[in-house]
């Protein structure tokens, strides 16, 4: 389950699986029936009744024009916004349940983000920037270094740990902002237009690191209206006027 | 860790932000734009060090002038009678006896005590009974009737002869001492010829020259006589005034203690006159100098906490995908709002000590042009970067509000 903790992972295999035998495989994410309504004038539904159901190392992208609903349906996954009406499950957990701060942790602790615009800050060195990630879990600063610095080296920038973002290729900071959503070993990778402000060579940099990743047993959940990324992608799902249909 | 992260599973209840952390995180916050934060800092810092800096001076200050008291003013009390009424049926309240010396010295403090009236007629002095056309043989001298204690009380110097003791006082010797401006005038320096001078027309023997009194500089041009003498000859009855010299720092008491100890039946009716409680000599000074300093200092400070809350504000605004950024990496809103608080909280802590230092030179600078002892309370240099932290604090609260209440799609959208 850890792909940036092998040892962990090769010692504790199977045993403490998180699915374990009561409930076969539990779905990182279950949309039942979810809807988000925006209370404008005229009131706005961007998402209607949306089922979806993401199992554990699945690769799925999200395609559909803009202002379909798209990123709304990001917001809801990454605990961002709450639904108007419906049940999210979140690694089994119901999310209408939790509070403001405990959405917080949730998202810090379950759900990694990957932005179109990198989000990174740029008055800290690559090596902080992807430490952030762990900074609201509490863990110890030598050991989130530690962690900084081997997923780095997963996203093949570990000769760039001091560098300030600004001095990076955008397929770099692309890389280093993915090095930082998987430092929190999440359930659920979420990327919004990971490639959008990418060329075709940075973008194909990208979309290697995803295939590496999903290779390693990360769930990931692309939105793009790029046809390329989603075409790397296991399963594509198309939305349209706030309603989702798989596409074959 | 490992295990930690494993059973990363079971849903937590709130996020956490170790301090060490939130450290590293308001300094890099703070030093990502250096030259703003110092500007920022500057209000802070002026305001702390006019705070610093004007309540050390006048510290400072009242010290000096309580120093000068001390040496001659802070240690006398003078006693004399209330008077009742007005006009012609104007009478005393109380009198005074002239027994001073055994009733005052045996106060703790007392140095020295000594009673005083002036004759009221004492008619004309000469030194001898001739009648010279050509020279100025009569004047018209003040005449003091003392009792042996005054010399020492009015810190008096002989420069020749001698000073009458209470022996003169009890056998009634008609001796008289006489200031050195008298003495010049009459053309008397020496005293082994016993020269005399007749007050009206009593003769007195000349057995010392005064010619220094510094607490009553009116003696080196008078004549002093024992108390008893006069009473005699010159129509004096009580004394006018006590004159006591006390110990540094006994002043307050003796002045309580005395007209007791002088008239045990009717103390409230004399007026005692003492140095002002040194306390309160020094916090007149320190009001007078503090209150329109302090108010420019408040002022500035304040001044100085708009600029930290416009500039806080500014960040905000700009750090805005960052606010949310850290939210989506799991920041609750407390978390944001700590953040921006602890950022504008140490730039206001970093004013406060750069003020205060700045301020405690000031006083030193301004202490030494005037050769003063700097004087400076021990919590001022503690509590100045308090005061700036707290400045700090308060100028963030509302812009802390406003990035913690910014929702996290909203401000992941607005910024970059």
């Amino acid at each position: 389950m850890s792909p940036l903790d092998l040892t962990a992972s090769s010692v504790e295999d199977p045993a403490s699986d998180p699915a374990p035998a009561a409930a076969p495989i539990q779905p990182v994410v279950l949309l039942d029936q979810v809807s988000r309504m925006f209370p404008t004038d005229p009131p706005v539904e961007a998402l209607r009744s949306i089922d979806l159901r993401v199992e554990p190392s699945e690769y799925v992208a999200i395609i559909g024009p803009s202002g379909s609903g798209k990123s709304t349906l990001l917001n809801v996954l990454g605990l961002l916004d709450r639904p108007t009406s419906g049940r999210y499950l979140l690694d089994g957990i119901d999310t209408a349940d939790l509070g403001d701060a405990a959405r917080a942790a949730e998202r810090g602790r379950r759900i990694g983000f990957v932005f179109q615009s990198f989000h990174l800050l740029s008055y800290r060195t690559v090596e902080e920037n992807v430490g952030l990630s762990e900074l609201y879990l509490g863990t110890n600063r030598k050991d989130r270094r530690r962690r900084a610095i081997e997923a780095l080296e997963r996203v093949g920038l570990s000769h760039r740990l001091g560098f300030e973002p600004v001095r990076l290729s955008g397929g770099e900071r692309q890389r280093v902002a993915i090095a930082r959503a998987v430092l929190g070993d999440p359930s659920l990778l979420l990327c919004d237009e990971p490639t959008g402000n990418l060329d075709s060579v940075n973008t194909a940099s990208v979309l290697d690191l995803f295939d590496d990743l999903r290779a390693q047993g990360i769930t990931i959940l692309v939105i793009t209206h790029d046809a390329e990324v989603a075409a790397r992608a296991q399963r594509r799902v198309r939305m349209v006027d706030g309603q989702l249909g798989e596409v074959a | 860790m490992v295990a930690l992260r494993r059973a990363r599973h079971p849903v937590s209840s709130r996020p956490r932000l170790r301090l060490p952390d939130l450290v590293d995180e308001t300094l890099a916050g703070v030093f990502a734009r250096p030259a703003r934060a110092a500007l920022t800092t500057l209000g802070t810092v002026l305001g702390i060090a006019s705070l610093v800096a004007t309540l050390g001076i006048s510290r400072t200050a009242g010290s000096q002038i309580v120093g000068r008291f001390d040496e001659l003013a802070a240690t006398q009390v003078t006693v004399a009678s209330r008077t009742t009424g007005s006009g012609s049926s104007e009478r005393a309240a109380a009198f005074l006896p002239w027994d001073v010396e055994s009733r005052i010295d045996r106060l703790n403090g007392v140095v020295a005590a000594g009673a005083v009236a002036e004759v009221a007629n004492p008619g004309t002095v000469r030194t001898v009974p001739l009648r010279d056309p050509e020279t100025v043989t009569e004047r018209l001298v003040p005449v003091y009737a003392a009792s042996f204690g005054l010399l020492d009380a009015v810190r008096g110097q002989i420069s020749v002869g001698r000073w009458y003791d209470e022996g003169h006082v009890t056998r009634r010797d008609r001796v008289a001492v006489i200031g050195a401006d008298v003495a010049t005038q009459f053309g008397i320096d020496r005293l082994d010829a016993q020269p005399g001078v007749f007050i009206g027309d009593e003769l007195f023997t000349v057995i010392g020259i005064i010619d220094a009194a510094p607490r009553d500089a009116g003696l080196v041009s008078s004549i002093i006589v024992p108390y008893t003498s006069a009473q005699d000859r010159l129509e004096v009855t009580r004394p006018e005034r006590v004159v006591i010299e006390t110990d540094i720092g006994a002043a307050q008491l003796i002045a309580e203690q005395a007209p007791v100890a002088l008239a045990p039946n009717g103390a409230e009716g004399l007026k005692v006159t003492a140095p002002r409680d040194p306390t309160t000599t020094k916090n007149a000074v320190e009001d007078d100098v503090n209150q329109l300093f302090l108010l420019l200092g408040l002022i500035s400070l304040v001044v100085g906490a708009i600029g930290i809350a416009n500039v806080t504000l500014v960040t905000v605004m700009e750090r805005t995908g960052e606010i949310g950024l850290r939210r989506a990496l799991g920041a609750s809103r407390r978390h944001i709002a700590v953040q921006f608080l602890a950022e504008s909280t140490a730039m206001g802590l970093v004013g406060g000590i750069i003020g205060a230092t700045v301020g405690i030179v000031t006083i030193v600078g301004v202490a030494g042009s005037r050769q003063w002892t700097p004087v400076l309370d021990l919590w001022l240099p503690l509590a100045a970067p308090l005061a700036g932290a707290l400045v700090g604090l308060i100028a963030g609260l509302y812009p802390s509000i406003r990035a913690a209440r910014m929702e996290p799609v909203d401000a992941l959208r607005a910024g970059t």
